[in-house]
């Protein structure tokens, strides 16, 4: 069928932008290039939200993690003196080993994937109207997983607990 | 019809309710207490701690009077059994102890700041929804809570670089863990279509054994879970973070997070992948070889006393897995009465640590042991009575957990395992000993006394007696522990 063959593209050109984005990010020496590296990345996954049909989603993806975090993330580069970082050893010595590792790990995992790639049950799209997307987000966040949702909360707050106390000179 | 939030979800989460608001309160009222006044947080930290243990009470005689095994509540997103106020228990009684022996240690080392005591509640709601939990994403959250606040109380000696870099070491590890275990849970997700364990369950029953997704999310959320509990090959964090941690932090997370990552790790294997029994037993027999055979053997050369109980911790790991390996009734019971009797036993061992700390003197490297016979006999001998028990000697109460694990060991005809758990028994023996040859047979370097604060001889004072206590009276103990685990079997 043209539209499965049109989704799959869809799908694998958006994983190559990814993965391609993820390892320019850590390969990179300068920073600020790592940074926008991520942008990329990042806006893959917002392009794999909106294939999936969850535009609020993707529009999230976009205003907090490109529009937020990563201007943030730009700043505190920009902030760091970096000279020395950039001069210091980019790979430490177990890189090839690592290497390896992964790479039997990613052979293990696709094979297994391929085996078992027929027991995945696709869902059946949606019959009718769906209800707007930020409504069944409400649903979700607020009836189905109520309790994870509070905890969130909690662990945030922690996060910034932490974040304070380990920064700060003085408490 | 349309219940969002009901009484009983409310009932259910009274305790961690409790807890967090707590937990807050010690935040702002930290703001208006002087350095002098520092220890009034403690205080109000452990009346949380008691107010919770009351509703939990309250909770548990009204269950066992209703004859209810169990509540669900938040639409099947938690599930407060017996299995769940159990590990609560033990939760609540570390953290309690945790408490007591943190204030002085934390005013010598002038770090002591409200936050501290404020994370720990936090951490106590992490572990007690972990155990609750019944849904991917509750846990996963919870877990997440429960390990972000052990990360930040490790490296809460900002000024000392050990502290720093066992902070920062566990952070990068545990983070990367926790992504193996995501991996695991969404691919558990994707071949059932709900985040609910019970679903997750009935799902995976249906298909057939050996099925390779299956296996896959195994390997994933096995690889998670054991870099939580510390087991081989996923131990390497464990020595470097207890030993960086403050002690008191140590004797926490040796107890508090590691039995909430236990009951999590159980709640997974024997629920969603109950049914796939076949596919992880070899895995887990070939794990808790490993971590014994590491735990105990590196253990020997240790010359900290605090990375000598991390790999005495991870060797305790060993056995607890085997009682998942034989997974019978018996060694379910033994898992639960373990984790009890190691809550008084480690965190008194720590608690004697605590109380060698002086402005000179971290304590923790075996020599500072020497000739502690001579000079303060109580703390000597407590701390001989904890060593016994980590060992497993009768009339101590670590006899107990190794007896019922062993059993269930023989009862499940996994003789060859049971013997080598014993064998391994002997070898703990020998280094638990050394520290105790260093404090009889040494002379002192240095004449001065010990001071005990009222908070560590509290936690002493506890340790000990519930030590001998469980050794000589344990049926009421087993009686409890028993009746608790029954739920988690289905």
């Amino acid at each position: 069928m043209p539209e499965s063959i049109l989704n799959g593209l869809f799908f694998y050109v958006l994983a190559v932008v990814i993965l391609g984005g993820a390892i320019m990010t850590i390969t990179r020496r300068n920073a600020v290039h790592s940074a926008i590296w991520l942008v990329v990345t990042l806006m893959g996954v917002a392009g794999l939200y909106l294939h999936l049909n969850a535009e609020f989603l993707a529009a999230v993806q976009i205003l907090v993690y490109i529009g937020g975090i990563m201007v943030l993330f730009l700043f505190v580069i920009m902030l760091v003196n970096l000279d020395e970082a950039a001069k210091q050893r980019q790979f430490n010595r177990q890189w090839s080993l690592a290497l390896i590792c992964t790479l039997v790990v990613l052979v293990e995992f696709g094979f297994f994937l391929m085996r078992g790639a027929g027991s995945f049950a696709f869902a059946e799209p949606g019959q009718g109207a769906l209800k707007p997307n930020t409504e069944l987000m409400a649903v979700a966040l607020f009836q189905d997983y109520l309790l994870p949702f509070e905890i969130a909360s909690l662990l945030l707050l922690v996060a910034i607990l932490g974040a304070v106390l380990m920064a700060k000179k003085e408490i | 019809m349309n219940e969002y939030f009901s009484p009983i979800d409310f009932l259910v989460l009274k305790p961690v309710i409790l807890l967090t608001l707590f937990g807050i309160g010690v935040m702002l009222t930290d703001l208006f207490l002087d350095q002098q006044h520092k220890y009034m947080n403690a205080v109000t930290a452990l009346v949380g701690l008691a107010f919770a243990a009351v509703q939990l009470w309250l909770i548990q005689s009204e269950m066992a009077a209703q004859g209810v095994a169990q509540i669900e509540a938040f639409r099947g997103a938690v599930v407060l059994d017996r299995f769940a106020i159990y590990f609560s228990w033990i939760f609540l009684i570390s953290s309690a102890i945790a408490i007591l022996i943190a204030i002085r240690y934390l005013e010598i080392e002038q770090e002591h700041h409200g936050e501290h005591y404020a994370i720990m509640l936090f951490a106590a709601v992490g572990m007690m929804v972990l155990v609750m939990g019944m849904d991917l994403v509750t846990l996963f959250i919870a877990l997440e809570l429960m390990v972000l606040s052990v990360y930040i109380l490790t490296g809460f000696l900002r000024r000392d670089r050990r502290s720093n870099e066992a902070a920062l070491k566990y952070l990068l590890l545990g983070a990367f863990s926790s992504g193996i275990l995501a991996y695991g849970m969404s691919l558990l997700y994707g071949m059932s279509g709900s985040t609910n364990l019970n679903v997750i369950a009935d799902s995976l029953a249906a298909r057939p054994a050996g099925d390779p997704l299956v296996l896959i999310a195994i390997t994933a959320i096995a690889a998670g879970l054991f870099f939580k509990v510390g087991a081989v090959p996923f131990h390497q964090w464990l020595p470097d973070a207890y030993e960086g941690a403050p002690t008191s932090v140590t004797a926490f997370m040796s107890v508090g997070p590691k039995a909430a990552s236990f009951a999590f790790l159980l709640r997974m294997f024997l629920v969603p992948l109950g049914s796939a029994r076949e596919e992880w037993l070899p895995l887990l027999v070939g794990v808790s070889i490993a971590t014994m055979t590491l735990g105990n053997l590196a253990a020997i050369s240790q010359s900290n006393v605090k990375r000598l109980l991390a790999y005495s911790a991870i060797s305790h790991a060993g056995y607890l897995l085997l009682g998942l390996v034989s997974g019978n009734e018996t060694g379910m019971k033994g898992i639960a009465i373990y984790f009890l009797v190691y809550t008084f036993m480690n965190m008194g061992a720590f608690a004697v640590i605590v109380a060698l700390r002086r402005r000179d003197l971290i304590g923790d490297e075996i020599d500072d042991m020497a000739g502690l016979m001579y000079k303060c006999p109580t703390a000597a001998v407590l701390m001989l009575i904890f060593l016994l028990s980590l060992a497993g000697i009768p009339p101590t109460a670590g006899f107990l957990g190794k007896y019922f694990i062993f059993l269930s060991l023989i009862e499940t005809g996994h003789i060859t395992l049971a013997v080598i758990a014993v064998l391994y028994v002997a070898v703990a023996l020998y280094y638990y000993f050394r520290i105790v040859a260093v404090m009889f047979m040494r002379e002192p370097v240095d004449q001065e006394k010990l001071s005990f604060s009222p908070g560590i001889r509290i936690a002493l004072g506890v340790t000990a007696a519930m030590t001998i206590l469980i050794g000589l009276y344990p049926e009421p103990f087993i009686q409890f522990a028993g009746s608790t685990v029954l739920s988690i079997l289905r």
